[in-house]
């Protein structure tokens, strides 16, 4: 398995154990599978994805990737596995503000020494942003964003991507092209694509889904 | 409007250390700035009370054009063609101890005196025995008690007000201390005239009319002393404001979602903007006032050394006290209202414009900012180019500052363009995505950090500069004071008999024995001391010379030939070859400059036998003795021995320097004290935009550290890059600051001394400010720094949130 | 405006009022004048003066009356060279018409040369004030005085011989004794210019010098003096003073007739009493008399020209022409010292 999520429990500050955001949640997701993790608002989803992120932490339970347990990492270490095997896209603000789109794209790759030139100018093409190369973020249109934000998550090739509704601030039409795009690279990647979304639609396009209610996993 | 008031006030309760800031920004701006205000009122005020309370003030005098005095038959000469004017006779009078202004007027023409008024009211007051042998001396408290002390000295009488180093006593009395007679110093000319006398020009053309807005020499020379300060009190202020100008601007950012909510639950913008408005002079009066209350107590700390100064180097009397005034409280509550203005009015702007519903997006940086900058470096090199027009267009110490003002403001509008362009450069060279994202991020913060690194720029250049200047000016004159104190024993005595009876028993003794004579005369109505010297080979060997012909020396001593200072060389223009007159009947040839460092005012010297023959009754009571550094001591004993000679008329080589030192260092303490204050205060405003940036440096961090960097590195990163803005501005400082102090050197000390001195480097100073520099930028990041590195995970996330 | 300090003394010495004569010269009896010596100054006595008036009129018949004085009065009894000197001058002029009345005041220190007389030929001088003569004596006179708002320029011809008063120049002063010596010249001509408020006045006139110098010339109970010098138009002069005294008024003077015949007047011969008094300048002072010499049939009331003829100097006094009617007709000055 890549991904294993064992009986995991998290809390916010202030939360009695029996609200807590996320109770004894358990899944798995292989490499190159695609998973889509639907779920009402507030329903945990998002705090679930930044957790197989190593963005955040649990209070019990155990998360691994390829068989490395998260509770044995530190700061550095959780820093390394994002580094160099996940990828995260957000719903929103992903892109480094003082970069350009070229250097936005192509700096994950680089952060993790894993900069594949062709890799990167075939995602630029696929994903149209050639035009693009020497914008600021500032200066594009929200699905423009998010299309550099998926290059610059996929160009590094990670195992895992982590997607937070990542068409969740753009219309209809964008977002079904934004996607698609996505799914098709990440196919192409090999990568493996935990999807968290609301979209039954998009949901329906993956390989797994999963439904996240009152934190646990129906 | 009173729980509107209280919401916005609350956020004070909850940020009290924003609060803090801010009123310590403003209250330190105000203090320096009315600290500066407080010792030039009180110093002006001193001259001018000086010149109000001996009754001059408003008097046009009639001095030499050249010469040592105005004849007493010349004086009386234009009384007889019916000009009413009043003689004064004033000289140096050389006590055992110090040396003092004695005034002797002629008590029947003189105009009232306002600081003898009391004294005149007085009981102990018979003014015919002024007239009278053994007639009497007037002094301030101080120096009255001092004279009672001497032997042979007639009654002393007080009065308050005379400036602390000024006799007053009848010209008769006057004459005879100051061993001069037949001759006045400078004539007053009356008020009250009758009509068609014949004209003062023709009836004594070897006299110059000055009316009272000429000032005197002291007077212009101190001028140039407080525009200093006022400058730097102006540079710290504005430095200051940057403080001030961060703290506003945070505290209205983080109180954006408030003022929002406010205006949706129905507060009016006029409402906010007027409630925001009391909420800012309230600050300001609060911080205003305790900058006053700051300022007083720095103006206090600071006067003693200025007084000294003022003393010390233009002999301008300032006495040591403070006192509170009205005015001052008024123009420096002025300053911090005005200031608290300048630097809320953006933030003001921006909250009248606040959108009711928008979300705040991130903060645009890039284009429109860069567009200003371009602008703002456009502006800068104009101001730089005014500057330099100024100076080459106009003479004088204002087109100097007008330069300094120039480049200084011109560098510091430039700097941010300057800095992004050297960021891209860097940005270009670097390797790793991570250093190229610390370049462009610190490009990208440079709006945010322009205010708070121009005020370290000009703190920086300020202090290189004028550090510079004033170290070069202290190496001069260290090198200066050793060719010119060569003698090894200086040795006053008390009368001429005395003197005359010292010269003999050195000659008995074979000691070698240089006189000290001179003759205080004026060229061109400007004061001008000429020494008699022997010829020695102690001139020959040491005296500082800036320029000369290879035989000076030997026309000198054949009585042809005259010496004379540069500041008497540059203030009208007279060189070596050029032709000097002293008197109608006595011109000499220049053949050569020295430099000369102790006082503002001309000097010249010629042999001492042709000096005797032109002015027999110069003083003969100083000695410069040259013998073996060893027998120094028991010369002294035995001097004591043999005349009675106190320890203070004896003064060796060793601790005449040392005096003299402490003196130039007392004249710099006030500079040296507002260039650190100013340096602090620039990194106390590096802080206060680092914190103000805090909340838009979130969602530029958040993503990368989502790719994998840690806090701690990002913490990390942080400091580097308020460390690498800094090191850049001081880099770009560093010229600034050289150009500042050639400027001083070379246009204000002309100037304002009369004299040029060479630029020497201390390469060591400027390493000690950037690590000065470094550090401040350090401590100001540590605390975002610390922040960032125990920030929550879940506070990083909330960025991509979909709310924020 | 006039220096602060010593004024108020000065003014003590040269007003006369310094009642002790320590270590200065004392008039004697038998001392006889010598001219022209004691034309020029006596610095061993502690006052002196040369006291000009002047009744002058312009080409209409308008009235004006101008006053020269030079006071010399010493610190010390002595002379010496340059500030040291102890002598002080002091110099008032005067110029009065029915309306307006203008005093200005001169000092000077002794030794410079800025004040001063001299004796041959003649010249008293303070500041560009002068009196001068072409030789030794005082028959001719040239007199001119300049201020800021008044000045005169007169010619002066002595018509008569020198008047010694009292006992050959030794004028008694009180009845213990005090005294000064004192001659005058009363009878000049004179022609000239003043200029008053820019405008140059053509003038003719008669004048009358007064020396007079001592070292005690009051006693301690004397508080002021009344003077008077008349010249009537049957050609005689009157000069008479009354220093006034708690203890009794004492009153002197001296009779001279057309031809230049001079008799001390008998103390208490001549009489002086006040019919009006008036408040100038804040200072109440008899400006209306009635003079009475029973010996010469004389009986006059003198009235002031200018009943404003204050002199506002250091030491402030009243000093003005006046005009003589009654038994006699004629002009004349009239001081009044002690009332301030």
């Amino acid at each position: 398995m890549l991904l294993s999520i064992r009986n995991v429990t998290k809390a916010y500050p202030g939360q009695p154990p029996e609200r807590a955001v996320l109770r004894d949640v358990s899944m798995e997701l292989g490499a190159g599978e695609t998973l889509a993790l639907t779920g009402e608002s507030g329903s945990g989803k998002s705090t679930l994805l930044h957790l197989a992120g190593a963005l955040d932490h649990f209070d019990r339970g155990e998360i691994l990737l390829d068989d490395q347990p998260y509770s044995d990492l530190g700061d550095a270490g959780r820093a390394r596995l994002r580094r160099g095997q996940i990828a995260v896209v957000f719903q929103q603000f992903n892109l480094v503000a003082s970069l350009t789109v070229a250097q936005n794209i192509s700096f994950h790759a680089r952060l993790s020494a894993q900069h594949d030139t062709n890799w990167t100018e075939a995602l630029t093409d696929r994903l149209g942003l050639r035009d693009l190369l020497d914008r600021y973020p500032e200066q594009l249109s929200g699905g423009q964003q998010q299309r550099v934000a998926i290059a610059r998550a996929l160009a590094p090739r990670p195992r895992l991507l982590l997607a937070d509704e990542p068409t969740g601030n753009l219309d209809e039409a964008a977002s079904e092209a934004v996607m698609s795009l996505m799914l098709d690279l990440v196919a192409d990647s090999g990568t493996a694509l935990f999807l968290v979304t609301h979209s039954e639609q998009i949901a329906g396009r993956l390989h797994r889904r999963l439904h996240l209610r009152g934190g646990t996993l129906q | 409007m009173r729980a509107t008031g209280q919401a916005l006030l609350s956020h004070w309760r909850r940020h009290p250390g924003q609060l803090l800031l801010l009123v310590l920004g403003l209250a330190m701006a105000t203090a320096l700035w009315s600290a500066v205000q407080a010792i030039n009122g009180e110093a002006r005020r001193s001259y001018d009370q000086a010149a109000q309370q001996l009754g001059a003030a408003q008097i046009d005098i009639l001095v030499p054009r050249a010469g040592d005095g105005i004849a007493l038959s010349r004086y009386v000469a234009l009384r007889r063609a019916g000009w009413q004017l009043a003689p004064v006779l004033e000289g140096r009078w050389r006590l055992p101890d110090r040396s003092v202004t004695l005034q002797g007027i002629d008590l029947l023409s003189h105009p009232p005196i306002p600081a003898l008024a009391q004294l005149a009211n007085s009981d102990e007051m018979d003014p015919l025995a002024l007239l009278q042998p053994p007639g009497r001396l007037i002094a301030a408290p101080g120096l009255a008690r001092y004279l009672r002390t001497l032997p042979d000295l007639p009654p002393v009488l007080e009065a308050p007000d005379l400036p602390p180093d000024r006799v007053i006593t009848d010209i008769a009395l006057a004459e005879e201390l100051l061993n001069r007679s037949g001759a006045l110093s400078r004539l007053l000319v009356l008020r009250e005239q009758s009509p068609g006398l014949p004209p003062l020009s023709t009836l004594a053309p070897e006299l110059i009319r000055q009316a009272p807005s000429e000032k005197t020499s002291a007077q212009r020379l101190t001028d140039s002393f407080h525009l200093n300060l006022t400058a730097f009190g102006l540079l710290s202020f504005a430095v200051g404001l940057f403080i001030v100008h961060g703290m506003i601007g945070l505290a209205f950012e983080q109180r954006r979602g408030l003022f929002r909510t406010l205006r949706a639950m129905g507060v009016s913008l006029r409402g906010l903007i007027a409630l925001l408005l009391v909420e800012l002079i309230l600050l300001a009066l609060l911080a205003g006032g305790l900058g006053l209350i700051l300022g007083f107590f720095l103006a206090g700390a600071l006067l003693p050394d200025v007084a000294a100064t003022l003393r010390g180097l233009y002999g301008a009397p300032v006495e040591g006290g403070l006192t509170l005034r009205p005015l001052w409280i008024l123009s420096g509550l002025g300053m911090a209202l005005a200031g608290t203005f300048m630097a809320g009015g953006q933030a003001l702007w921006r909250v009248a414009r606040l959108p009711l519903l928008s979300a705040p997006g991130v903060q645009s940086w890039s284009a429109r900012a860069r567009s200003g900058h371009r602008w703002q470096a456009l502006g800068g090199a104009g101001l730089a180019v005014v500057g330099v027009l100024s100076v080459l267009l106009f003479d004088g110490l204002l087109a100097g500052f007008a330069l300094l003002a120039g480049i200084m403001l011109g560098t510091a509008l430039a700097l941010p363009v300057v800095l992004s362009l050297l960021l891209t450069l860097l940005q270009r060279s670097a390797r790793g995505p991570l250093a190229e994202w610390v370049w462009s991020d610190m490009r990208a913060q440079l709006p945010g950090l322009s205010l708070a690194l121009m005020a370290l720029l000009l703190a920086i250049a300020a202090n290189i500069g004028v550090g510079t200047m004033v170290s070069s000016f202290r190496l001069t004159f260290l090198g200066w004071m050793d060719q010119r104190l060569s003698a090894e024993l200086y040795v006053t005595a008390r009368n001429d008999a005395e003197g005359a009876a010292l010269q003999e028993w050195f000659r008995q003794e074979g000691i070698r024995a240089l006189p000290i004579r001179s003759l205080d005369t004026r060229y061109n109505g400007t004061p001008l001391r000429v020494y008699g010297v022997i010829d020695d080979a102690t001139y020959r060997g040491n005296w500082p010379i800036l320029e000369a012909t290879t035989d000076s020396w030997d026309r000198i001593a054949e009585g042809r030939a005259i010496l004379i200072n540069e500041q008497l060389a540059r203030r009208f223009d007279l060189w070596t070859g050029d032709i000097l007159t002293l008197q109608a009947d006595w011109e000499l040839p220049i053949v050569g400059v020295y430099s000369d460092y102790g006082n503002p005012n001309g000097q010249a010297i010629v042999s001492l036998p042709d000096l005797l023959e032109r002015a027999p009754d110069i003083p003969h009571r100083q000695f410069g003795l040259r013998l073996p550094p060893q027998d120094v001591a028991a010369l002294q004993s035995r001097l004591q021995d043999s005349f009675g000679l106190p320890a203070s008329a004896m003064i060796d080589q060793v601790s005449l320097k040392r005096e003299s030192l402490a003196i130039f260092d007392k004249t710099f303490v006030v500079t040296g004290a507002l260039n650190i204050l100013t340096l602090g205060v620039a990194g106390f405003a590096i802080l206060t935009s680092l914190l103000t940036l805090w909340t838009q440096r979130q969602p530029q961090l958040a993503p990368v550290w989502a790719l994998g960097v840690t806090r701690a590195q990002l913490a990390r990163l942080e400091i580097l890059r308020s460390v690498l803005l800094a090191v850049l501005t001081w880099a770009i400082a560093l010229p600034l600051g050289l150009a500042l102090a050639w400027v001083l050197l070379s246009v204000i000390n002309v100037e304002a001394f009369g004299w040029k001195l060479p630029l020497f480097l201390f390469p060591l100073d400027w390493l000690r400010l950037a690590v000065l520099a470094i550090l401040a930028a350090a401590l100001a990041a540590l605390i975002p720094a610390r922040r960032l590195r125990r920030l929550p995970p879940a506070d990083l996330l909330k960025v991509f949130a979909h709310e924020r | 405006m006039l220096c602060w300090l010593p004024l108020q003394a000065l003014a003590q010495g040269f007003a006369g009022l310094g009642t002790n004569a320590d270590g200065y010269a004392i008039p004697e009896r038998d001392y006889r004048l010598s001219f022209p010596q004691d034309h020029g100054p006596h610095p061993d006595f502690r006052i002196e003066w040369w006291y000009l008036t002047a009744n002058l009129q312009d080409q209409h018949g308008t009235p004006y009356g101008i006053q020269w004085t030079l006071f010399r009065s010493a610190l010390q009894p002595g002379e010496a060279e340059g500030w040291r000197s102890p002598q002080l001058w002091m110099a008032h002029a005067g110029l009065t018409s029915a309306t307006r009345h203008f005093s200005a005041e001169r000092l000077a220190r002794g030794g410079i040369g800025q004040a001063g007389v001299s004796t041959a030929p003649f010249s008293a001088w303070i500041d560009d004030w002068r009196m001068t003569a072409p030789n030794a004596t005082l028959n001719q006179l040239k007199l001119s005085a300049t201020d800021a708002e008044f000045a005169y320029d007169l010619t002066l011809t002595a018509e008569g011989p020198l008047i010694l008063h009292g006992a050959q120049g030794y004028s008694v002063k009180s009845r213990e004794g005090q005294a000064s010596y004192y001659y005058s010249q009363p009878r000049y001509t004179l022609s000239g210019t003043v200029t008053l408020e820019g405008q140059v006045i053509p003038v003719t006139g008669q004048a009358w010098l007064d020396r007079e110098w001592s070292s005690q010339p009051l006693s301690s109970g004397q508080s002021g003096w009344d003077w008077f010098s008349l010249s009537l138009d049957s050609g005689a002069k009157l000069m008479g003073f009354r220093l006034r005294d708690d203890a009794g008024d004492f009153t002197s003077g001296t009779w001279i007739t057309p031809d230049g015949q001079a008799t001390a007047l008998s103390p208490g011969a001549f009489q002086a009493r006040s019919l009006e008094v008036q408040t100038v300048d804040g200072t109440e002072v008899p400006t209306r008399w009635e003079v009475r010499l029973p010996d010469r049939d004389l009986a006059v009331e003198v009235t002031p020209l200018n009943p404003d003829s204050w002199m506002d100097v250091s030491f402030a006094y009243w000093e003005g022409p006046v005009q003589v009617t009654g038994t006699h007709q004629g002009v004349g000055y009239l001081e009044m010292t002690g009332y301030r």
